[in-house]
């Protein structure tokens, strides 16, 4: 069987920045998997790229075997790739409920009437919303707005979720609860890759991690034998540090 | 109360009351208030087709001086040679046909750029038409004789009309218009949640210029004498975007809030300064944009919901006395 994502030798520049430089991975059915690396390594263009927010200049993205480079962001999402959002990304002028109905309506799974509204209903009861349907997103803080997106991403019942640092900006006690929704999600047997900042997450989520530094992959592996390679903790560090 | 009717067909059965009592005037008056009247439905049908696609997209078309006047050209062609509904659906499918074209080459652009684009587009269409008018028969322009009295025009204008709201009722609750909301909320949101934001702008632009196109159609036989300049009058386009604003797009009654006292103050301006229209139409454009940039609909729901936050803040401070 083949994998849930393979990435060969993908590469993007912009003008003269090399951003994502021949890389390659693949991510197995049901693994929930890390992409760290320092700012400005590209992590996030990795997620645009195989959401076909962008094109990749070259290389190929396979979803379950099947090639989705090239294909426009749209028709990526119906085969089955989800996304969320660096900075929350909600839709300002709806309720929750609505919100998460955007996911499940046009993509990889085609609900209308009331089965429509009833999966938003569990969905959102799901992150940790229940009850919470009729209120305006604006009215949110940000970590509700963070688990709508969350929900409206989950909604469509994507092949592989792509959380582009969900954790980021959530207090010490939202972080728990934010992992433990994570973990969640991930037992369901959802194939995740997750680009994150907070190594806590990672260690505690992931089983494999992939780390990037100016585009390129320094070291991929099991969790922690990445996080004690020398190199990993110059990338992060800086060389007069490490 | 007894509920007649479930929630989702109120408004419908209202606005469908609306049109009959509407339909009576011609019964009563055939002169003045029925004149104007025909000019408060065609811009009722223009500016509420027209916030078909700009009201969720966001999208300022300054085309549908193009499309009404491909739908007047279609009957003025054709009156002889075709019956007249036919020529109404042909004008419905030229404007639709350049409105696909318009989008597939502009909606992909940002909006300033399309803003531009379309009215240098309802230009062109007008000087070709010229052009053509001039080099193929040698005259300006064409005459429309039909049977139709005023009356006719206005019957036919007001259910353009009711075909227009209940398009929009429709669409509001389809797919399509769920759609076309997220897409005014956030298009790259759209696109990873599958929607085809590009072609489902096209298909909205689409049916928008042809409900304009048949209303350029359907007031055809009251000029008469049909040439470029009046047909594709670019005057047509800024006065739909005006009162459109006016009203406010986010509801599709709100375009009409806009037409009725804008259409009723025009008809006092030109009767009564005939020279400066342009100058008070242009002033008062200053004004809604300054004044009302959600328009008066999206002032009422402001106004609203101050009022409910007064009426709970003064319940709260009651029960706190109370206490």
């Amino acid at each position: 069987m083949s994998a849930a994502l393979s990435v060969t030798t993908v590469r993007k520049s912009f003008g003269g920045l090399v951003a994502v430089n021949d890389l390659s991975f693949e991510v197995e059915r049901g693994e929930l998997y890390g992409l760290i690396g320092p700012n400005g390594s590209g992590k996030t263009t990795m997620l645009n790229l195989i959401s076909g927010a962008l094109q990749p200049d070259a290389g190929e993205i396979k979803l379950a075997g099947a090639t989705i480079s090239g294909l426009a962001a749209h028709r990526i999402a119906r085969l089955g790739v989800a996304r969320t959002f660096q900075l929350v990304r909600v839709l300002p002028s709806m309720d929750a409920e609505r919100n998460v109905m955007a996911g499940a309506v046009f993509g990889h799974r085609s609900l209308w009437g009331a089965e429509l509204h009833e999966l938003a209903r569990e969905l959102l009861a799901l992150v940790g919303l229940r009850g919470r349907e009729h209120v305006p997103v604006v009215a949110m803080t940000y970590i509700d707005q963070k688990r709508v997106e969350l929900a409206r991403a989950i909604a469509s019942d994507p092949q592989v979720l792509l959380l582009d640092e969900w954790l980021a900006g959530l207090n010490p006690s939202e972080l728990a609860i934010g992992i433990e929704l994570i973990e969640r999600l991930s037992r369901q047997g959802r194939t995740i890759i997750m680009v994150e900042h907070v190594m806590d997450a990672i260690r505690t989520l992931c089983g494999r991690c992939l780390v990037m530094s100016s585009g390129r992959l320094i070291k991929e592996g099991g969790v922690a034998e990445v996080l004690s390679d020398p190199e990993v903790v110059r990338a992060y560090l800086g060389d007069d540090d490490a | 109360m007894t509920r007649f009717l479930p929630d989702e067909f109120r408004i419908p059965a209202i606005g469908a009351g609306v049109i009959v009592l509407a339909a009576l005037l011609p019964l009563f008056d055939d002169g003045f208030y029925l004149a104007m009247a025909v000019n408060i439905v065609l811009y009722a049908a223009l500016c509420t087709a027209w916030a078909l696609f700009s009201g969720p997209t966001h999208y300022i078309s300054l085309a549908t001086a193009a499309f009404f006047g491909l739908g007047t050209y279609a009957v003025a062609l054709g009156n002889e040679l075709l019956p007249f509904p036919l020529l109404v659906a042909l004008g419905a499918a030229i404007a639709a046909v350049l409105a696909g074209f318009v989008g597939a080459a502009t909606l992909r652009i940002s909006g300033v750029y399309f803003v531009i684009f379309t009215l240098g587009l309802a230009e062109l269409v007008r000087q070709i038409v010229s052009w053509a008018q001039v080099k193929w028969s040698t005259r300006m322009g064409l005459y429309v004789f039909t049977d139709f009295t005023e009356a006719h025009i206005y019957w036919m204008l007001l259910a353009l009309t009711a075909a227009v709201f209940l398009t929009g009722w429709l669409i509001n609750r389809s797919r399509l218009g769920f759609a076309m909301q997220i897409i005014g909320n956030d298009e790259a949101v759209a696109r990873h949640c599958g929607i085809d934001t590009a072609r489902l702008k096209i298909i909205l632009f689409m049916i928008s210029g042809a409900f304009i196109g048949m209303a350029g159609a359907i007031v055809a036989p009251r000029y008469l004498y049909v040439a470029p300049p009046s047909a594709f009058n670019p005057t047509i386009s800024f006065l739909v975007v005006i009162m459109a604003l006016l009203g406010g797009t986010r509801w599709l009654w709100g375009p009409l809030v806009g037409v009725i006292p804008f259409t009723i103050v025009m008809e006092f301006v030109s009767a009564n300064f005939p020279n400066d229209t342009s100058i008070v139409i242009g002033i008062v454009f200053l004004v809604i944009v300054y004044v009302l940039p959600d328009g008066v609909t999206g002032r009422l729901e402001q106004l609203l919901a101050r009022m409910r936050r007064t009426s709970t803040a003064s319940k709260a401070a009651t029960v706190k006395e109370a206490a």
